[in-house]
């Protein structure tokens, strides 16, 4: 197989004496949507912050593209092309729609840092921003403070923030979460689209069942900061230990027949 | 043209650039406009605490940093012309070398403390530049031997700048145009043009970042923006303008001194400028510093008059008198806050976006 794109080896945190996530060793490779499930507390979102850099590790290494970046801070892996959309809403709440899009599409121009020109003489800028506005259906929104979007829209505009980044690798930790049921699929195609791209790595982190079926090419599962298995997955969900530690906490996200077979 | 003079961040509010105007025209033509030593002094001073509002308003307002140093800049550019001028004589070389100097020297402080303690929360940050900042303060009081200790120090400006020197033999709209008016001039273009420099940050690709950061410093990061170095970029730049404000208010006033630039009081008067004005835009700090150098100036007049006419009254006249100009500024102050949270600039847009 081909090199990874992304690939954390041994990686641990301990906050106190526990450690959160416990010597996870695993590669993501360009092409394939990897789904992380668990239950709550099980370290998704703390092994998601190591990777992108807002948390750093207590032992282990996270590699990017072959390169060590486990000391890198989380704008140089942003830099290097590390995306995230995060499962708490992080926007720039009195900034408009389209500045916060734009802000991320700037990030990694050359002249993001230019104290002399104009923001507006930047067109290209904007007109790419309003091509990621669209992409989540918000260009009807552009000039609103983010603060005063309805939920299901600041979610859409957090996925369209990391979108804009035209990162290598995208992190989603649960896009979908709190959004109302008409507003799924817009997130859903969104994810399908990329992945359908062919060349793009991309996480996510989803505890809704269905969801993950219809798009994860491999399930890692976590539990208890450790990873307790990976494959495909029909495999993977049909695996006893995975019965025992995630579905059997979490019987509602299952239905009868999965739980069954 | 003024669109791109103001690096097309107009006003966005009638009243507003109104009063911006109105402030402009009165600013620009002071020495004609109107006759005495004060009136000119505090046109002189409203542009001066424009720049230094300004630039205050470039990290409280757009990058959300709280800083209590910024009058140790201020000191630093008005001990610098000064005591440039007080040592190697009254010379435009010895005012343009104490310039560099106080710019290097401010520019260096602004850096080491903004790397040093831009990584902390931003209450720590603030006392720490609290703490510089008193240091700084006492340093120049006790050094008397070189700042003049607590007295400060007098000196001579070039003898362009002078009031004994006269232009022109025939007078000018009915005024002599000496040396003092030239000094003023100096005063007023500077000003105007820090501030569409200033303008021009702010609404460059930097300035945007700027507020991204205020807005949310941790998603500024994950979007691959190095807070660190946005931040102490920023302190450096309204570090720098902070010295330009000091060296122009030392040519102005010929004299340097703890009271006149370092004093916490100054702090203050730019805290509830910046506030009153309107934080995140720099026609508040336009706003706020005229409004409140007026008030400085003029409240006591017209608290005198007031006085007078209700001599009559019980207790009233007392309330009024102008001994008292502080606590009816507090109480402006509060009204204005309690009113207008997001200062003069914020609320005239409001009712515009209303209409």
């Amino acid at each position: 197989m081909s090199r990874p794109v992304l690939e954390t080896q041994g990686l641990t945190i301990r906050f106190g004496g526990h450690a959160a996530v416990d010597n996870v060793s695993c590669a993501f490779h360009a092409g394939s949507l990897t789904a992380i499930v668990g239950p709550n507390g099980a370290g998704k979102t703390t092994y998601f912050n190591l990777m992108s850099g807002q948390l750093p590790a207590s032992s282990g290494s996270v590699h990017l593209d072959g390169d060590d970046v486990t000391r890198l801070s989380t704008a140089a892996r942003a830099q290097r092309g590390i995306g995230r959309a995060f499962q708490i809403t992080n926007l720039f709440p009195n900034l408009s729609v389209a500045e916060n899009v734009r802000l991320a599409v700037q990030s990694k121009s050359r002249a993001a840092a230019n104290l002399w020109s104009r923001w507006d003489h930047h067109a290209e800028w904007i007109s790419r921003a309003e091509h990621y506005l669209e992409e989540v259906n918000l260009q009807d929104k552009r000039d609103l403070a983010a603060a005063a979007l309805p939920h299901g829209d600041k979610r859409k505009l957090e996925v369209a923030l990391m979108m804009a980044l035209e990162p290598h690798v995208y992190m989603f930790d649960e896009p979908t979460a709190g959004m109302s049921v008409d507003e799924v699929p817009v997130v859903l195609d969104l994810i399908k689209r990329l992945k359908a791209a062919g060349d793009k790595t991309i996480l996510l982190v989803e505890h809704k069942m269905d969801v993950v079926r219809s798009l994860a090419d491999r399930i890692v599962v976590l539990h208890n900061g450790q990873l307790v298995a990976d494959g495909d997955p029909e495999t993977v969900i049909a695996l006893p230990i995975v019965q025992e530690a995630y579905l059997g906490s979490m019987p509602a996200a299952v239905g009868a027949g999965e739980a069954a077979s | 043209m003024i669109q791109s003079a103001l690096s097309g961040d107009l006003p966005r509010s009638r009243i507003l650039s109104f009063l911006l105007l109105a402030i402009f025209v009165a600013l620009a033509f002071a020495p004609f406009l109107f006759s005495g030593s004060q009136p000119i002094n505090t046109a002189a001073k409203i542009c001066i605490f424009i720049v230094l509002v300004a630039s205050y308003d470039l990290l409280l307002g757009y990058t959300g940093i709280v800083s209590f140093a910024h009058t140790m800049f201020f000191g630093i550019g008005g001990y610098g012309v000064g005591l440039a001028l007080y040592g190697w004589g009254p010379t435009w070389t010895s005012a343009g070398l104490g310039l560099a100097i106080a710019l290097v020297v401010g520019a260096v402080l602004a850096f080491v403390i903004g790397l040093l303690s831009l990584r902390v929360r931003a209450i720590f940050y603030a006392m720490i530049t609290l703490a510089v900042a008193s240091a700084f303060a006492i340093l120049a009081g006790q050094l008397s031997e070189y700042t003049g200790g607590e007295d400060g120090r007098s000196f001579r400006v070039p003898p362009l700048l002078r009031p004994a020197t006269v232009l022109f033999d025939v007078p000018f709209l009915g005024v002599r145009v000496d040396g003092r008016i030239l000094s003023y001039y100096l005063v007023f273009f500077s000003a105007l043009l820090l501030l569409l420099a200033a303008l021009r940050i702010v609404n460059s690709p930097f300035g945007r970042v700027l507020q991204a950061i205020r807005e949310n410093d941790f998603r500024a990061e994950a979007l691959g923006y190095n807070v660190v170095y946005y931040r102490t970029v920023a302190n450096c730049l309204a570090a720098g303008m902070a010295v330009l404000a000091g060296a122009m208010s030392a040519i102005w006033v010929r004299y340097t001194g703890p009271d006149t630039t370092l004093s916490f009081a100054i702090m203050l008067d730019i805290l509830l400028m910046v506030v009153i004005g309107g934080m995140g835009t720099l026609y508040g700090a336009v706003i706020g510093a005229a409004l409140f150098i007026l008030a400085q100036n003029y409240l006591q007049k017209l608290m005198a008059i007031a006085s007078e006419a209700t001599a009559s009254l019980p207790l009233i006249p007392h309330l009024l008198h102008p001994d008292r100009w502080l606590l009816w500024l507090g109480v402006l102050f509060i009204l204005s806050v309690y009113f207008f949270p997001s200062g003069i600039v914020g609320k005239l847009r409001e009712m515009e976006r209303g209409r």
